[in-house]
C-alpha cells in the first residue's frame, strides 16, 4: 500500500543572514530579511519526493504554518516535487509566541483529516532549534516515532530507519502510521528546475486557519526580552606548551 | 562671454541643481544609504547569536537561552552539504538581493534562489583557480549540471530539449552565474544565447532536432563567430567566404576572438556568399559548422587580460566543406540572423556586468564592515559610506534598467533596439567603475590577487569591448535617436 506522506516545511530566516535583535528587544529583525525553507525540512521534502518516485508514497503533501509568505515556502516544496500544499495561516503578530506544541497539534489534526500514513519533518528548525515538533506530534497521535533519521527503507509493511545517535547509528523498525524526523545525512536535496517552478504555481494549496482544525494557538508564554549574548572576550597568548597546559589545568579543562 | 539664456537648457540645469541640495543634500543621501548598509552589517557577524528571555506563564520565571551556537555548527555542516562553501579568504558573505524592489514574481525569485545556491556551491569555489590557470577543468561536467537544471536551453523550445523560459529568466541565470564567476558566465552567455537561442529562432526543424537537444543537455558546447582580425565593429566588411560547389559550400577565411572557440562542438559562422552584392550586408549567410569538419581548425587559445577560463581563440577555415542544409536562416539572409539576435545578445550579456557588480558589493561591503582602522570599521567613515552608497545605487539602477528591458523583450516590444544597446553600455561601464571602487575599498588588499576584486575589474572590462564596444553601442543609440527625428 502506497503511503500518504505529510511533510512539515517551516519558513525561517535564511541560514546565511546575519540575525539582528530589534532595538526594542521584542524579537529579531525580519523585515526585508531573506527567508527560506528550514534546511532540515528541505531534506524531509526530498525524502518524501524520492519515496513517491519509488512508488512507496502515493501522495506528498507539504504543510507550513506561518504568515502569508509561508506560501512561498510551500511553493518551494511543490517545485521540488510535492503534490499539494496546505497553508495554515498564523498572523504575523502571533508568530513570536507560536510554539512547537501548536505546530504538533496542527500536524496531528491534519494527519487525521487527510488520512496520512507518514509524517516527515526536519529534526529541528534553524531559528529556534527546539527539536520538539516530531516528538510531540507522535505523542499526540500515539504513533511510533523515529527521530534523526539518516536512512529510511521499506521493510515489508514497516519502515526500517537508521537513526543518528550520540554513540553512532541505531537501526529501528517502525510500524505505519509513524512520525519521522530528518537528520542532515538523510539525502542531498535537489535543485528545483524552472519548468518545475512553473508547474508548482499550478499545484493546489489549501488555506486553513488553526480554528478550522480545532487547534487553540493562544500563547502560553510571553516574550519579555530578546537580547544579544555577551560579546566574546579577547583571549590571551601563552608563551609555550607548559604554560598552556598550566592554564588549562587552572581552568579545570583537562 | 557668458552662455546665452535664449534656450531653456540653462534653466534646466539651474533648476535641477536644487535636486542635489533640497530634500537632503547628495552627501546626506549617501550617508543615509551608507548608514543603512552599516546597520545591516551591524554588531553580530555571521550567525547572529541571540538569546531570548522567556517567562513561562504560571510557572517559575525561567530564563531560556535560545543559543544559536549549536545551530551554527549544524548549519555549517548543512552548508558543506548543500550550499555555500566559503572557500575564499574574504567573500564568504553575500549581500542579499532584495527582489521585492525589482518586482520579481515569486517564480523568478525562486529561480534566483536556485541559481544562486547552485552557482555558489558548484562554481564560486573554483572561480579564483579558473582565473589563475586560465582553464576550467571541470567545464564539461559543469555544463552537464547546468543542462540538467535547464539553464542551457533556457529560451529554447521544450520540444527540442529546451526549457521554454523567458529572456528575463535568462538574465537572472546569467547574472547569478556571473556573480560566481564572470568568465564562466560569459561562456554560458555565448553558448545559451548566441548559439542556442539563434538556432532556436532561425533554425529549420531538422536543424533544431539535430543540434538543440545536445546543446541543451550540456553534452555539446556552442559558439558564434562574427568578428575577424580585420572586421570587428565593422562586421559587414568580413572576408570569410563561402562558395557553392554542388550541394556544399566551401568556407575560406578566419574568425577572431571567438568565445568558446577551443571548446565548442557547434559553431554559427557568418561568411560572405555574395561578395558582389549591391549592399554588402545582403551577401552574408550564417552556417552551422561542426567541430571536426575537414578544413576547420582552431588556433591555440588566447592569453587574455580577464575572463580567463572562458576560452577564446581564432577559427581557421581552409577549404572547409559545409553541406548546404547547414545554412541557418536562409541564403544571403545572414545579416537578419545577426542583427535580430544582437539585441537579445546585448540584453542577456548585460546581466554579466550586473552579476559582477553584485560580486563587488558582496566582497566590498563585507570587507568594509570587518576591517578596522582607528578602531572603527572602515565602512562607518563617511567617505567610505559614500563609496558604498554609490556602488549600491549604481548596481540597483543598472539592475532596474536591465529588468525593465528584459520585460519589454519578453512582451515582444519591437522598439528595444536602442535600449538593448543602452542597457549593456550603461551596465558595462558601470561595472568597471564599481570594480575599481571595490578595489579601493579593500585598499592594499584590493591590489593583491589573494582577493577577488582584481579579477572583478579585469572581467568587467571585457563587457566594454566584447559583443560590441561602448563606442558602437553609443553609435547604435545615436542612430536610433536620429531616426526618430528623421525628416
Amino acid at each position: 500500500m502506497a503511503l500518504r506522506v505529510l511533510i512539515g516545511c517551516k519558513r525561517v530566516i535564511d541560514y546565511a543572514v546575519r540575525v539582528r535583535v530589534k532595538p526594542d528587544k521584542t524579537g529579531v529583525v525580519t523585515d526585508g530579511v531573506k527567508h527560506s525553507m528550514n534546511p532540515f525540512d528541505e531534506i524531509a521534502v526530498e525524502e518524501a519526493v524520492r519515496m513517491r518516485e519509488k512508488k512507496i508514497a502515493s501522495e506528498v503533501i507539504a504543510i507550513s504554518c506561518g504568515p502569508a509568505q509561508s506560501q512561498e515556502t510551500i511553493r518551494t516544496a511543490l517545485a521540488m516535487g510535492a503534490d499539494k500544499g496546505i497553508h495554515v495561516e498564523i498572523p504575523n503578530a502571533d508568530m513570536s509566541v507560536f510554539q512547537p506544541i501548536h505546530v504538533a497539534k496542527i500536524l496531528a489534526a491534519v494527519a487525521k483529516k487527510e488520512k496520512i500514513d507518514l509524517i516527515i519533518v526536519g529534526k529541528q528548525a534553524i531559528d529556534d532549534d527546539a527539536n520538539q515538533t516530531a516528538q510531540m506530534t507522535a505523542a499526540l497521535l500515539d504513533w511510533p516515532q523515529a527521530t534523526f533519521a539518516s536512512k529510511i527503507e521499506k521493510a515489508g509493511d514497516d519502515l526500517a530507519v537508521t537513526r543518528e545517535i550520540d554513540g553512532g547509528l541505531e537501526d529501528v523498525k517502525v510500524k505505519i502510521p509513524a512520525v519521522i524526523s530528518a537528520d542532515l545525512r538523510l539525502n542531498e536535496p535537489r535543485y528545483a528546475t524552472l519548468p518545475n517552478i512553473m508547474k508548482a504555481k499550478k499545484k493546489p494549496v489549501q488555506k486553513l486557519s488553526p480554528k478550522d482544525l480545532g487547534v487553540d494557538i493562544s500563547s502560553r508564554i510571553k516574550v519579555i526580552s530578546v537580547e544579544d549574548p555577551p560579546t566574546r572576550q579577547a583571549g590571551i597568548k601563552v608563551d609555550d606548551v607548559d604554560s598552556l597546559v598550566a592554564k588549562l589545568k587552572e581552568k579545570a579543562l583537562i | 562671454m557668458l552662455p546665452v539664456n535664449d534656450n531653456p537648457t540653462g534653466r534646466y540645469l539651474r533648476d535641477c541643481k536644487v535636486g542635489e541640495i533640497g530634500a537632503g543634500t547628495s552627501k546626506i543621501r549617501r550617508v543615509l544609504i551608507g548608514r543603512a548598509l552599516n546597520e545591516e552589517y551591524s554588531k553580530y557577524f555571521g550567525w547572529g547569536f541571540f538569546a531570548g528571555f522567556i517567562e513561562l506563564f504560571g510557572s517559575t520565571p525561567a530564563r531560556m537561552f535560545a543559543i544559536r551556537n549549536c545551530a551554527l555548527r549544524r548549519v555549517a555542516t548543512v552548508i558543506g552539504n548543500r550550499s555555500i562553501s566559503s572557500s575564499s579568504s574574504c567573500c564568504g558573505q553575500h549581500y542579499h538581493v532584495d527582489d521585492t524592489i525589482f518586482g520579481l514574481t515569486p517564480e523568478q525569485r525562486h529561480l534566483r534562489d536556485v541559481v544562486f545556491s547552485f552557482a555558489q556551491k558548484e562554481l564560486a569555489p573554483h572561480a579564483d583557480r579558473i582565473d589563475k590557470e586560465n582553464v576550467f577543468k571541470e567545464m564539461r561536467s559543469f555544463y552537464k549540471k547546468m543542462g540538467e537544471l535547464g539553464f542551457l536551453g533556457i529560451t529554447a523550445d521544450p520540444e527540442f530539449g529546451g526549457t521554454g523560459g523567458t529572456y528575463f529568466d535568462h538574465c537572472i541565470i546569467m547574472e547569478e552565474i556571473s556573480r560566481a564567476s564572470a568568465s564562466i558566465g560569459l561562456s554560458y552567455g555565448a553558448h545559451s544565447n548566441l548559439c542556442v537561442n539563434q538556432i532556436n529562432k532561425n533554425g529549420t526543424t531538422a536543424q533544431k532536432e539535430k543540434y538543440l537537444p545536445r546543446l541543451c543537455s550540456g553534452e555539446h558546447m556552442g559558439a558564434l563567430a562574427m568578428s575577424e582580425p580585420g572586421s570587428g565593429s565593422d562586421v559587414v566588411s568580413m572576408k570569410t567566404k563561402a562558395e557553392k560547389k554542388g550541394d556544399y559550400y566551401i568556407l575560406n577565411g578566419s574568425k577572431f576572438w571567438i568565445t568558446n572557440g577551443p571548446d565548442a562542438d557547434v559553431f554559427i559562422i557568418y561568411a560572405k556568399t555574395n561578395p558582389t552584392a549591391e549592399k554588402p550586408q545582403h551577401g552574408v549567410t550564417a552556417f552551422l559548422v561542426e567541430k571536426g569538419t575537414p578544413g576547420f581548425t582552431t588556433s591555440p587559445k588566447l592569453d587574455k587580460f580577464g575572463m580567463r577560463g572562458s576560452n577564446t581563440c581564432e577559427l581557421v577555415f581552409d577549404n572547409c566543406k559545409v553541406p548546404q542544409e547547414n545554412i541557418l536562416g536562409g541564403l544571403n539572409k545572414g545579416i537578419y540572423v545577426l542583427f535580430s539576435g544582437l539585441d537579445l545578445e546585448r540584453l542577456v550579456l548585460a546581466a554579466g556586468p550586473v552579476g559582477i557588480m553584485q560580486a563587488c558589493c558582496d566582497t566590498a561591503f563585507d570587507y568594509a564592515h570587518t576591517r578596522k582602522q582607528f578602531d572603527t570599521k572602515i565602512g562607518h567613515f563617511q567617505l567610505m559610506q559614500g563609496k558604498l552608497a554609490d556602488m549600491y545605487t549604481t548596481l540597483s539602477a543598472c539592475r532596474s534598467y536591465l529588468y525593465s528591458v528584459a520585460r519589454a523583450c519578453d512582451a515582444g516590444s519591437k522598439t528595444v533596439n536602442k535600449d538593448c544597446a543602452g542597457v549593456i553600455l550603461y551596465c558595462a561601464e558601470a561595472a568597471t567603475q564599481v570594480a575599481l571602487q571595490a578595489i579601493q575599498t579593500l585598499g592594499g588588499n584590493g591590489y593583491i590577487n589573494d582577493y577577488p576584486t582584481g579579477r572583478y575589474l579585469r572581467d568587467a572590462k571585457l563587457y566594454e569591448i566584447g559583443a560590441g564596444t561602448s563606442e558602437i553601442r553609443r553609435l547604435v543609440i545615436g542612430r536610433s535617436l536620429n531616426k526618430e527625428y528623421a525628416d
